[in-house]
């Protein structure tokens, strides 16, 4: 779908903590080049000036966790002609997922006095368990690149290229050792998505899996070495359960080593 | 009778979601809510049960624009605990980093989202176009924060290199080289910067604030000292709890903090210089009274000014730091967990963040409290409405509209931050 006048971009909000929409401020050398070229038409975090839908490009940050928010994204998806995920609140559930593992009463009342006064709903879900979603963009934050590539494809009428591979691909095309191989530091690469361009392991750090799984990612294996690396399953637990927690195979391979 | 309302639902160019409600009858204002929606996440649970050195990503978490704020309360909140000291380079490396937040965050702020207020634009995009230059130089202002921060800390948002006591890994003398030549060009644009904000037209609005901010007698405060008012407060952060509450309001997913027995007080650019004037290096001291300000400002719009100058601090202080770096022998300095309870408190660019957590012994996080800057600043934002408008009654609906929203913004509000912990009640009449 190649679109000839300036097409029309809204920036949603759930809940999330603001850091992937920032990344299009953060854009500082392509910022007034994209105004140029798309009509920011909503984006409060921008801009008093709104402009009605219907939209070209909506790109939705943050998870659905109140009655509310369920109600609202029906609403976006039918003013939007294309509709794009971006980060691991919109297209996992976030941080805030981590709520999905207990009974959210329970959970609640150990945070807050007047439990009956929350109005939350029992699960954070991503946007895709709502409605149709056109593309997903992953990552904790997500990496402005690759937000500037989504944007250009679209614009172009072409698939964006952000490859489904794994952080180690990164890591071997930067030339970073393997530091869970040289250093015997536990290491998500191995299941995680590619797109951050393997910061950690550049840190002398091992990846803790913030742009979430890859394309047909084998935990089970990863979970082995973690072990013969020293760590306990409760560990293993916490490493799976972050940003990612109830992305499938993170939540799968989490409830394998969870005996509570 | 005259009634009329005022009724912001979304309020734009802020962090999160928030909305204001004001009431005015009979030219006197009968009500005034500014009303934090954001959905709470319900943090201090996630954390329960992590370990101590999970605190600072998850935190992070809270706020994409000031993770560097939350992952620094974090740290020295779990270092306090573990009597841990960090000194030296990497402590200075901890300021340096947390210069790069300053600036990244304030350009941010005083030119994308507060400067289009004074000039009349409903946004940055708008104004660039009657602006080029300016917006230019503000954008690669920002951008120069956040090269700070992307070396040091491995990206811009939610940066990966921090922990509790100290780095994964420290950079090299000759990685900071390049960042030296772009701040000396950065100091030159804040100076700037300082200059063209003294020239917006401010509105006559005085307050008798308390300002809170964190004071430490050889710097302008990120990482430590004591907090003080200028009401006579003076207190170790390890004693937040004794002198500040939490009041519950039914019209925000966010509670307001109070001083007990003294009610509003005020966090963020306007406390800090206010309150550590003289620690501000020479260029900045010079620029803020170039700007026509003196060592006090009682003026939440100039917060503009107050902010350029504390980015024109921070490029100072990052050259300072760089200039005097020696890669440190260690990237950390080695934390043993036990039983104990660590308070942190640091400046965020929107004012005081306490963090507050009770680890048992091996490190496993069994209680935290954490209260971010914007929770405290709403009690003075609303207050500043009450006095506000009363006096500008005469202004269009629209413009008082936007007057108002100026006023909300001259806080720099992060609602996302604001909620994330809170205790929330929701009147349902």
């Amino acid at each position: 779908m190649a679109i000839k006048r300036k097409p029309k971009l809204a920036v949603w909000k759930f809940a999330s903590c603001d850091g992937c929409q920032l990344s299009l401020l953060d854009c500082e050398d392509e910022l007034l080049g994209v105004a140029d070229r798309i009509n920011i038409a909503y984006f409060l975090e921008a801009s008093r000036d709104t402009v009605k839908g219907p939209y070209d490009i909506s790109l939705v940050e943050g998870s659905i966790t109140t009655q509310h928010d369920a109600e609202h994204i029906q609403k976006i998806r039918k003013s939007s002609k294309l509709l794009v995920a971006i980060g691991a609140c919109a297209t996992a559930g976030g941080i805030q997922a981590l709520r999905n593992f207990k009974d959210v009463k329970d959970f609640i009342s150990v945070v807050y006095a007047s439990p009956k006064y929350i109005d939350t709903l029992d699960k954070s879900t991503p946007i895709s368990s709502h409605v149709h979603v056109d593309f997903e963009l992953q990552g904790c934050p997500i990496n402005k690149r690759q937000l500037l590539e989504v944007l250009s494809a679209f614009l172009h009428g072409r698939k964006p290229n952000t490859p489904p591979h794994s952080v180690c691909i990164e890591c071997k095309r930067r030339g970073t050792v393997c530091v869970m191989v040289a250093q015997g530091i536990p290491c998500l690469g191995p299941v995680t998505h590619a797109g951050c361009n393997a910061i950690c392991p550049s840190y002398c750090r091992g990846c803790y899996g913030c742009y979430g799984p890859k394309e047909t990612s084998n935990t089970g294996s990863l979970s082995s070495r973690f072990t013969r690396l020293g760590m306990n399953d409760e560990n293993i637990v916490r490493s799976f359960r972050n940003f990612y927690a109830t992305s499938e195979p993170f939540r799968k391979e989490s409830e394998v080593h969870n005996h509570l | 009778m005259k009634s009329k309302t005022i009724k912001v639902d979304y309020l734009a160019r802020v962090e999160g979601e928030g909305s204001l409600y004001v009431k005015i009858k009979d030219n006197s204002v009968v009500d005034v809510k500014l009303k934090i929606f954001e959905p709470p996440r319900f943090f201090e649970a996630f954390l329960h049960g992590r370990t101590f050195s999970e605190a600072p990503d998850i935190a992070a978490r809270i706020c994409g624009i000031c993770p560097i704020a939350y992952q620094m309360s974090a740290i020295h909140a779990m270092e306090d605990a573990f009597g841990v000291k960090v000194d030296g380079q990497l402590r200075a490396l901890r300021r340096l980093i947390y210069c790069g937040e300053w600036i990244e965050s304030h350009a941010l702020h005083i030119y994308m989202l507060h400067a289009p207020d004074f000039l009349g634009y409903a946004d940055v995009v708008q104004m660039a176009k009657d602006y080029p230059e300016i917006v230019k130089r503000g954008l690669q202002l920002k951008k120069t924060g956040n090269e700070i921060v992307a070396l040091l800390g491995g990206r811009e948002i939610h940066p990966i290199n921090v922990r509790v006591g100290g780095f994964y890994k420290v950079p090299t003398r000759r990685e900071l080289d390049p960042l030296a030549e772009r701040l000396k060009w950065a100091r030159d644009a804040a100076l700037e910067t300082t200059r063209w904000v003294a020239t917006l037209p401010f509105p006559e609005f005085e307050y008798d604030y308390e300002f809170v901010a964190l004071y430490h007698p050889d710097e302008y405060p990120f990482n430590e000292g004591r907090l003080v008012s200028n009401k006579g407060l003076n207190i170790s952060v390890n004693k937040y709890d004794e002198y500040f509450i939490e009041e519950h309001m039914p019209h925000s997913n966010a509670l307001h903090s109070v001083l007990k027995e003294r009610g509003a007080y005020l966090v963020g650019p306007l406390a800090r210089y206010n309150l550590n004037f003289e620690r501000l290096s020479p260029l900045a001291q010079e620029a803020a009274h170039s700007a026509g300000l003196s060592s006090v400002c009682y003026n939440p719009f100039q917060s503009i000014i107050i902010r350029s100058v504390e980015t024109l601090y921070a490029c100072d202080e990052a050259l300072r730091i760089i200039n005097q770096y020696e890669k440190p022998e260690t990237s950390s300095v080695p934390v043993e967990p036990h039983a104990a309870t660590g308070y942190g408190c640091t400046e965020a660019p929107r004012g005081i963040l306490f963090h507050r957590y009770r680890v048992d012994d091996k490190g496993i996080i069994l209680d935290a409290k954490i209260v971010p800057p914007t929770a405290q600043n709403q009690k003075s934002i609303e207050n500043d409405l009450w006095q506000f408008i009363p006096k500008h009654l005469n202004l269009s609906h629209e413009e008082l509209t936007l007057k108002c929203e100026q006023v909300i913004r001259n806080y720099d509000p992060c609602i996302s931050c604001a909620t994330h912990f809170l205790k929330l009640k929701i009147d349902r009449e």
